[in-house]
């Protein structure tokens, strides 16, 4: 390292997030709202679908969101926040002019860009549709002879999120299929877990490629029922979550096992490593 | 090594070197006996270093005294690192104030003048290029941590005496600065202490252009080469007094391969999960922030030290993590022998016997790691490292 004795003039500034603001607002279920933020002053850097942002809630604190937009699209950055602590139910609360704190983007992103002519399942428990929907919205544009394929599966219906876009999706040629955990009596679709749905999806397990997303278990199933009818590991992607707090792999929290998931991760190849690691090590 | 920079110092040579950075601008910081043990102080003269004072050292157990011994190094290592120093236990890291589109998020620069390190170990310098690596080196890296390291000024003294509970020989650390070690740039300058026949010098060689400025400014004689057979000697003897052991062969995949292993079962039955190892450790880096308001609307966010023995560490929405003692010790003690390879490309432990001497109820992590050795397989799931092949694994 350098060996003056004369002091650095500024520290870096990624720890130090940028001022955006609340365009919009939209409520998605009774404790799901997006929020849409624009930058105040200066921006950051642009996301990748599956990306995440470290949002702040000032007085409040920071955590982890992932992005739900669409990566290159014009306008606010979209941010779908469950309201389960202090700090999402500050971020969830906040006003249309409100403004946050934002860091970022930080961590591994599902990487569709190349995916043409693959088969891809994307199987997305709950809030966990959030962090794909920008993938989602990329692959049912994409030109090829790859079939997409939508599993979601929510615990009743009214805990489904982006109604409007999965219609958007089946209109642009997607198979999309949701299923709930427990039906209400206006409920006329599937009832069941959202692995039961891959049973009657077509895809070509040799050409297809896996995005998943939402709770540990569930991926877990999802991840080793696609392995099951012949998905390669390799080619399933999961989106792990763990305590993220500095985004650059430097405060240790989010490890799981060799991976520092803000770094390594989010989103990782469920294949080898992961997929002996997933909810069994730690307890 | 390059002998023809190496210089022989008497204990006014060393006063002069304190007092040399002093005037460069460096607060100068070495070992200092307070609070019954020896820690990082303000030293300003060679009287403030710990003169004749001596540790001894046991799992759980640390006791210093003194005799008429005319060394200032003669002891192994402290409770607390250089590590404070560079990556201060509480800052701050921003701070904001206004709201609305007048909200002003200003960076907290760190004022800290540059330090000199002065009296760190072998081993600590290599914890020290640990850190390099993992806050040093992050696409983000940490800028407290980089701006003192890139400022600091690095003289390190070899180790004359061993605790009972290091075990840097294993580790490659210590407790001679090695000659690959010396050649590169987190080290100013390489000091040995040499003491008998009523002589006492300081054999000294500059690791830096910094540190030969800095000896080319503190006179002496060049090192002649009785001085140079006597640090021969010194640290052959203490490497000789080094008693304790770690295996380091394939512990990486062996740690990995054992994770049901019933051992962390057992030491969880002592574990207090109090986190005294981590904050002990020359390389734990884990810290946690915290937002602060007050009632003028002044946010700002600290951080401090955090620990992988603390319940909340590993707290996602719904609850930790790691819920039993058990995961949260087999986190640690893997990390530092087997995952951070993964993450840094390097063991996470030097060898400096701290976690063991510090342990409030001495558990041992060479007889740990041993333990598991012994009975490789009794846990069977595993988990395919980093750059091992993928796909099915036992």
């Amino acid at each position: 390292m350098a060996r003056t004795a004369e002091r650095p003039a500024k520290a870096g500034t990624s720890l130090v997030p940028l001022a955006y603001r609340v365009a919009w607002r939209r409520r998605e279920t009774a404790d799901v709202v997006t929020i849409a933020l624009e930058a105040v002053g200066e921006s950051l850097a642009p996301f990748r679908a599956g990306q995440f942002h470290m949002l702040t809630a000032f007085g409040v604190g920071e955590v982890a969101i992932s992005v739900s937009g669409t990566p290159g699209a014009p306008g606010p950055v979209e941010h779908t926040i469950r309201d389960v602590g202090a700090v999402s139910h500050a971020l969830s609360r906040l006003p249309v002019g409100g403004v946050v704190g934002a860091r970022g983007p930080f961590g591994t992103s599902w990487d569709v860009t190349g995916l043409a002519d693959e088969d891809v399942v994307v199987i997305a428990g709950g809030i966990g549709l959030a962090p794909l929907r920008g993938a989602v919205h990329q692959l049912s544009g994409r030109r090829g002879p790859g079939r997409l394929t939508v599993l979601v599966g929510a615990r009743t219906p009214d805990q489904l999120v982006f109604a409007d876009d999965v219609r958007r999706w089946r209109e642009l040629g997607a198979d999309v299929r949701l299923t709930v955990d427990a039906a209400t009596p206006d409920w006329g679709g599937e009832v069941g877990l959202v692995t039961s749905l891959l049973a009657s999806a077509s895809f070509d397990p040799a050409r297809t490629v896996g995005l998943l997303c939402g709770p540990e278990v569930m991926m877990r199933f999802a991840a080793a029922d696609l392995a099951d009818l012949g998905v390669d590991p390799s080619r399933i992607r999961i989106s792990l979550e763990r305590n993220m707090q500095c985004g650059a792999g430097i405060c240790g929290h989010c490890q799981l096992g060799p991976l520092l998931l803000c770094r390594d991760g989010p989103v990782v190849t469920y294949g080898g490593a992961v997929a002996a690691l997933m909810g069994q090590v730690e307890r | 090594m390059n002998e023809t920079s190496a210089m022989l110092l008497d204990s006014g040579g060393l006063d002069r070197l304190i007092g040399v950075l002093g005037a460069r601008g460096f607060r100068t910081i070495g070992p200092v006996v307070a609070d019954g043990a020896i820690g990082p102080g303000p030293i300003r003269h060679v009287v403030d270093l710990p003169q004749g004072w001596h540790d001894e050292q046991a799992p759980g157990s640390y006791r210093l005294h003194r005799d008429d011994d005319p060394r200032l190094f003669a002891w192994a290592v402290g409770p607390r690192s250089w590590k404070g120093e560079l990556f201060p236990p509480r800052s701050v890291v921003w701070r904001s104030s206004g709201e609305g589109d007048s909200l002003e998020i200003v960076p907290v620069v760190d004022e800290a003048p540059p330090v000199a390190v002065i009296g760190a170990r072998p081993c600590e310098l290599a914890a020290l290029s640990i850190l390099d690596r993992v806050l040093g080196t992050s696409t983000h890296p940490d800028p407290v941590y980089r701006a003192r390291r890139e400022a600091a000024f690095v003289a390190v003294v070899e180790c004359s005496t061993p605790a009972s509970t290091c075990f840097c020989t294993s580790m490659g650390t210590g407790p001679a600065v090695g000659d690959d070690r010396a050649g590169d740039e987190g080290v100013d300058l390489v000091l040995t202490e040499l003491a008998g026949d009523e002589r006492h010098h300081f054999l000294v060689r500059a690791a830096s252009p910094l540190g030969g400025e800095v000896l080319a400014e503190l006179g002496g004689e060049p090192a002649p080469g009785w001085a140079w057979s006597a640090r021969d000697r010194l640290l052959a003897a203490a490497e000789g007094a080094i008693g304790r052991a770690l295996d380091t062969d394939g512990l990486a995949p062996l740690l990995a391969r054992n994770l049901d292993h019933p051992r962390w079962d057992e030491v969880a039955e002592r574990c207090l999960s109090c986190g005294n190892c981590t904050l002990a450790c020359p390389t734990c880096f884990c810290s946690s922030v915290e937002d602060v308001s007050d009632l003028t609307g002044t946010v700002e966010r600290h951080r401090r030290w955090d620990s992988c023995f603390d319940l909340g560490y590993s707290y996602v929405h719904g609850g930790p993590v790691r819920t039993s003692v058990s995961s949260r010790y087999r986190q640690w003690a893997t990390h530092k022998l087997s995952t951070w390879f993964d993450q840094f490309s390097t063991a996470g432990c030097v060898g400096c016997g701290r976690c063991i001497t510090w342990c409030p109820v001495g558990i041992d992590l060479t007889e740990e790691a041993a333990a598991i050795r012994a009975s490789d397989g009794a846990g069977a799931r595993a988990y395919a490292r980093a750059g091992a092949a993928g796909g099915d694994q036992p």
